[in-house]
């Protein structure tokens, strides 16, 4: 399997993900330009991954002008057709415009851009994260404005229902908390998926904890979790 | 014809808007004491070329649902006008 990494005009953990999937993990990775539109090389083995950053300023909206690139568009019909997408932070708030995953990453509550670590942790094992990090308490960085997650009453039962929820911030001993959440998200949420297990959100960036160099390898596992798929 | 969009997107008003929230408070400590329930949207302009007043409506509608707004976050109305 590879990973293909896009790269949107602002973004600026594309290089980071690529060092963490191509040094730690050993993996083949290509990068790709927003621009262009030619996913053909990529089949359901591998994995697109959205990176973190500021993709076209911030502009309108975090991540509402990213999901009209031509790339965005063979994205989305890649994980329509079950291609496995990953989107961390930026990632994430695109994959939410996209309608590839549901509801929105709002303002932080507290009006400030977060930058440290916090601690999250998977709550079962029906997803492909889930299953490769079990119920270990993890710490990854988060650098953020617009982290809050937001969807709808009826939105949120059926996240619920459907083990949607892959990661829900927590403290060192893994008690979900709402002092422990650093932008107010709703009920804690840190990480979803779609209904079909195939798309994946975080706002956490495992690709900067997945070297040793960073004394820090709690997101490796994360990024594996994509490479054990099928 | 031309036309112009004047278009408000707007917080949904059971969101928190962080940002609303903040300038109230700026406006308290300016001695403003009596402002409350500050909300910060956008207000966007567009011109153009359509056929009818309606065709002019039905292309804003579009823009508002498909990129300026949010509707899972955000609200929108906007009026029309002649160029």
């Amino acid at each position: 399997m590879k990973f293909g990494v896009i790269v949107f005009p602002g973004s600026n953990c594309d290089r980071d993900m690529m060092h963490a999937l191509q040094d730690d993990l050993k993996q083949e990775v290509v990068m790709l330009w927003h621009k262009d539109s030619d996913l053909s090389m990529f089949t359901k083995e591998d994995c697109i991954v959205l990176p973190g950053g500021f993709s076209y300023g911030d502009y309108l909206r975090c991540g509402a002008l990213a999901r009209f690139s031509p790339m965005m568009e063979q994205v989305i019909k890649f994980a329509n057709e079950g291609g496995k997408v990953l989107g961390v932070c930026n990632g994430f708030q695109i994959l939410c415009e996209a309608g590839l995953l549901p509801g929105v990453l709002l303002q932080n509550d507290h009006q400030k851009f977060v930058c440290k670590n916090i601690y999250i942790k998977s709550e079962n094992t029906k997803n492909l994260i889930g299953q490769v990090v079990g119920d270990k308490v993890l710490k990854i960085p988060v650098a953020h404005g617009e982290g809050r997650y937001y969807a709808d009453a009826a939105t949120m039962e059926q996240l619920n229902k459907n083990n949607q929820v892959v990661f829900r911030y927590c403290n060192e001993n893994g008690e979900v908390h709402i002092n422990s959440n650093p932008n107010g998200a709703l009920n804690n949420i840190a990480g979803i998926c779609n209904a079909t297990r195939n798309v994946y959100g975080m706002m956490p960036h495992p690709e900067r904890a997945s070297s040793e160099s960073l004394n820090n390898i709690d997101g490796r596992a994360i990024l594996e979790a994509f490479t054990y798929m099928n | 014809m031309k036309y112009i969009a004047h278009i408000n997107i707007m917080p949904l008003k059971e969101l928190l808007d962080p940002q609303g929230k903040a300038v109230n408070n700026s406006l308290h400590n300016l001695g403003l004491s009596q402002v409350h329930d500050v909300r910060i949207g956008k207000h966007i302009t567009l011109s153009l070329e359509a056929a009818s007043k309606e065709e002019a409506q039905q292309a804003a509608q579009d823009a508002c649902k498909k990129l300026l707004a949010n509707q899972v976050m955000e609200s929108f109305d906007f009026t029309i006008t002649e160029a």
